[in-house]
């Protein structure tokens, strides 16, 4: 057996009066990749940031290499060669991809930055990784995708020997995150040694050593991933069994309520379209799924139809309306709502309360609002309705700052407001992105409950498991074009791949 | 930046990260008000420590200046207005109204995420337009001419606010640039206006406005005999809660808190950020210009002149809204503070000190409103770390951290 790299012993870690790590024990082997499993708020992402020294924790202790070890700050880290890719990423937006990757370790010449000798290291580890970035591009101009790719070699840009991947794989596609696999593979056989924070199970059984499960903030078990099955995996994690089929029943299909015609979207400085002719068409009692790779046009495919950023052209219908040229409040009075793939820039408003969220679109309507003053009771009062409805959780209820909420809470938070303002077309963008399973579950579920309930749904998702289990109908997105048009019991991952590679385009349908 | 900068700032923001998955607990739950008022509390104490900073870094100026008086030199500041010279007093008021207003202009516009560094064109051109119709308006009723001028004011002032609103939210202009040009502007348009039309070349400023147009006194200044003071102050708190009760209770409030919070998810939500950026910039500039209005027509003998200086009220603002953490009533009270010291930095000269002191340790103490953020930032982190030692010495009660069983959550999606 080799020896341990890191002993965390007995660590806690309260905040006020609530104690998010209760004791928890775990140690990482060198070169294993040791998976944390836990629901949102199990602690799994406290416990890596008292690792990474961003959390004091109250008790417990820290052996790193067999030395006992102080971390007080990332810096105090990072001199221990801990490195970490963040869930919510830590990138300057206007910085280029080579200067967030080199930013707090740029190779200098005379007190200059030697950018000449950075780029290279950096293309040639993109390279060894098969990490593709575009290194003169600015942060805020790539996607999510790209950002978190920027954000993993970052970290390899440091030389880490102890490296920390939370919740790394949730924007990839399949075939990224078989490549991420593979590199976390290859790290851990050179000798490196890796946490791996998730929700799927399906990636520790490809990738993990070992795993330990927390449930809330409680250390439940550590187990070698090779005796152990998904099922009991899940049920350690939630406390209960978990049903992984999506219960989906036969409905019939009404008329036609969104559809879109012909949408173009230019791109700055280039020729190529972000979003190139694109025509589509929901059910009402449906769910269409748009498949793809992040960044082949879907998230400007979405503004379009949200008039975030209206397209160049293009019609879009709602209910047989033409609402190409409404405006946002418009769409969503006549019965659009929108699940924003950026929770934390489109999604809230993080500092204002959790009550004052739920009504970012409705605050003006009469109900809550008098004489142009705002009814904070009524508001209070919805609020506390829809935290019960939709089992919001946070500190304070509806007076919590946006901020103050797990990003599943955020999550739930936003469904709960686009959900019950009875739209006719719910776009939802990456809905579960970065949820754990119960999260998830609960979701997909509403979504689904939504479509029974004769609403359409446009469904837009880099994964393929979601993809597959929700939807009526899968689009594939590839460059800014729909690819394809398939039933999803006539498909399968493999084809859906190709479909989104861009190596197979349906006859007929460019 | 650092690296560990960002990771440094994250730190704070992700405090209450973790707090996530416990359920509310009715007896912890705050409403909304109780909750501003205990954040507004963390403002007033680090606003204070501000001040106290401030002192401190004037005292050691005093005794560097001279040690043997200093003692002498912080008492004299400390009374500002207050030595018991109505006519101080009054001064110390008078000072104190335009920057309340300017600080109002400045702090309103910001709850909208605008740095409006115009307000001292906008403070000009409101008082020039009060100045001419108080000159100018023969035909208007006394009764009523005062009020006549202060529409006049808001109005001036409003249209020099909206021109950086206007290029903010249709060409994307940063206001911080066309806003300072605005103030050069009106500057030259003051000076314009003021020698084509009611010049007093012997004096080279603006005529006397006449005692009817002055701003009534309501019987003020014979109750209180050499102060000059009229109703300016009271006008001034009204302003301040009535721009308290927009930003904080109305509809309108509520878009300029979210545009001003995050202009993406406002935009995602449908609210016009522009509307919102030009009617916050419209009221701001209102604001400044009755500021002018409060200066030169409350009877206390200034004039308008035409010395091609940019009015300091309106930078003077800046700080007054800074200290008070950009809360509107708060404005109210750094304003009647700042022009206090003033004051009592002109009485230093008394103790030999050069008039020219009080404005280093102004400087300082608005300097340490800057960090004011950073003494909240102590504050939470005291008030918080005294908060746990107390849990810990009350043990796993009823209180402590042992209330939360698993059982009594509730399952994910049950």
């Amino acid at each position: 057996m080799s020896k341990n790299v890191i002993e965390m012993d007995h660590i806690t870690k309260r905040f006020g009066n609530f104690t998010a790590v209760d004791d928890v024990t775990f140690h990482l082997r060198q070169g294993e990749i040791h998976a944390l499993l836990g629901e949102n708020g199990a602690g799994k992402t406290t416990l890596v940031n008292v690792l990474f020294g961003l959390y004091a924790h109250e008790a417990g202790t820290i052996r790193i290499k067999g030395e006992p070890a102080t971390l007080k700050n990332p810096n105090d880290a990072n001199d221990y060669g801990i490195g970490m890719v963040h869930q919510h990423f830590m990138l300057v937006q206007n910085f280029t991809v080579l200067e967030s990757i080199i930013l707090g370790d740029e190779p200098t010449k005379a007190g200059i930055i030697n950018k000449g000798k950075a780029l290279e290291k950096a293309l040639e580890i993109s390279e060894r990784y098969k990490l593709a970035i575009d290194p003169d591009a600015e942060i805020r101009n790539i996607t999510v995708g790209q950002q978190q790719r920027v954000e993993i070699l970052k970290m390899l840009f440091r030389e880490n020997e102890i490296l920390i991947f939370d919740e790394p794989t949730a924007v990839l596609t399949p075939q990224e995150i078989d490549e991420l696999m593979s590199i976390m593979r290859n790290l851990a056989d050179e000798g490196k040694s890796i946490i791996f924070i998730t929700h799927k199970l399906n990636e520790i059984q490809k990738v993990a050593d070992r795993v330990t499960i927390l449930r809330k903030g409680k250390h439940i078990v550590t187990l070698d991933v090779a005796d152990t099955t998904a099922e009991e995996m899940s049920e350690l994690m939630v406390g209960r069994a978990i049903d992984f089929d999506v219960d989906k029943p036969e409905i019939e299909r009404g008329d036609v309520v969104f559809s879109c015609e012909n949408i173009t979207v230019k791109r700055e400085h280039s020729t190529k379209n972000a979003v190139h002719d694109v025509s589509l068409e929901v059910h009402a009692g449906e769910i269409v799924s748009i498949a793809g790779v992040d960044g082949n046009g879907q998230s400007e495919l979405v503004y379009a139809l949200t008039g975030i950023t209206p397209p160049d052209e293009g019609r879009i219908f709602l209910n047989g309306h033409d609402i190409s040229k409404s405006s946002i409040r418009e769409r969503t009075e006549a019965g659009m709502a929108h699940i924003p793939e950026d929770r934390q820039r489109f999604g809230m408003i993080l500092d204002l309360s959790l009550a004052n969220n739920l009504v970012l679109q409705t605050y003006y309507q009469p109900r809550f609002q008098k004489h142009g003053f705002m009814r904070f009771d009524s508001i209070r009062g919805y609020a506390d309705e829809l935290i019960g409805r939709f089992d919001i959780r946070s500190s304070e209820g509806a007076g919590s700052m946006g901020r103050a909420l797990s990003g599943g809470n955020q999550q739930k938070a936003i469904v709960a407001r686009e959900l019950d303002r009875e739209a006719d077309i719910i776009i939802a963008v990456q809905p579960v992105r970065g949820l754990d399973v119960g999260a998830i579950e609960y979701i997909h579920g509403q979504l689904l409950e939504q479509r029974n309930r004769g609403k359409g749904v446009l469904l837009v998702s880099f994964e393929l498991d979601e993809v597959t289990n929700l939807s009526d109908r899968i689009l594939v997105m590839y460059e800014g074009e729909i690819v394809a048009d398939l039933d999803p019991d006539q498909t399968d991952e493999r084809e859906l791949g190709l479909y989104m590679a861009g190596k197979k385009k349906e006859v007929g349908h460019v | 930046m650092s690296d560990s900068g960002t990771n440094k700032d994250q730190k704070f923001r992700n405090k209450p990260l973790q707090v996530e998955s416990r359920s509310p607990l009715p007896e912890e739950e705050l409403s909304l008000p109780q909750q501003a008022r205990s954040k507004g509390s963390y403002s007033f104490f680090a606003s204070l420590m501000a001040i106290i900073t401030g002192l401190l870094v004037g005292v050691m100026i005093l005794l560097f200046a001279n040690p043997s008086r200093a003692g002498q030199g912080l008492l004299t500041i400390l009374k500002g207005g207050m030595t018991g010279s109505p006519t101080q007093f009054g001064q110390s008021i008078a000072t104190a109204i335009p920057i309340i207003m300017t600080g109002l202009s400045v702090a309103f516009a910001y709850k909208s995420g605008l740095f409006n560094i115009g307000a001292s064109g906008q403070f000009m051109v409101g008082g020039v337009c009060a100045v001419f119709v108080a000159i100018k308006g023969t035909m208007i009723p006394g009764s009523v001419l005062w009020i006549v001028c202060m529409l006049a004011a808001i109005a001036g002032g409003a249209i020099w606010g909206s021109v950086p609103g206007i290029l903010k939210a249709y060409f994307k202009v940063n206001e911080v640039i066309t806003s300072i040009m605005m103030n050069y502007i009106g500057m030259y348009l003051v000076k314009i206006i003021i020698e084509q039309t009611i010049y007093d070349a012997r004096y080279a400023r603006a005529l006397n406005v006449p005692v009817r147009a002055e701003i009534p006194t309501l019987g003020l200044d014979t109750a209180f005999p050499g102060t000059n003071l009229n109703i300016s102050l009271l006008l001034c708190l009204i302003f301040c809660l009535i721009i308290f009760v927009i930003s904080s209770r109305t509809v309108f409030g509520y878009e300029l808190t979210a545009v001003g919070l995050n202009p993406d998810a406002s935009r995602y939500a449908g609210i016009s950020s522009n509307r919102t950026v030009i009617i916050a910039m419209v009221i701001a500039g209102a604001l400044s210009g009755i500021g002018g209005f409060m200066m030169y027509l409350g009877g206390t003998g200034v004039y308008m002149e035409t010395n091609e200086i940019v009015a300091l009220q309106g930078f003077n603002g800046i700080p007054v809204a800074l200290l008070a953490m950009n809360h509107p009533i708060g404005v109210f009270f750094t304003g009647l503070f700042i022009g206090q010291i003033t004051i009592g930095g002109e009485n230093l000269q008394l103790f030999g000190y050069s008039k020219e002191i009080i404005d280093m340790i102004i400087a300082v103490i608005l300097y340490c409103a800057a960090f004011s953020l950073i003494f909240k930032q102590m504050l939470y982190r005291i008030v918080s770390s005294i908060k746990k030692r107390r849990q810990k010495t009350r043990g796993v009660g009823p209180q402590g951290p042992g209330r939360y069983t698993p059982a009594d959550k509730k399952e994910v999606s049950s």
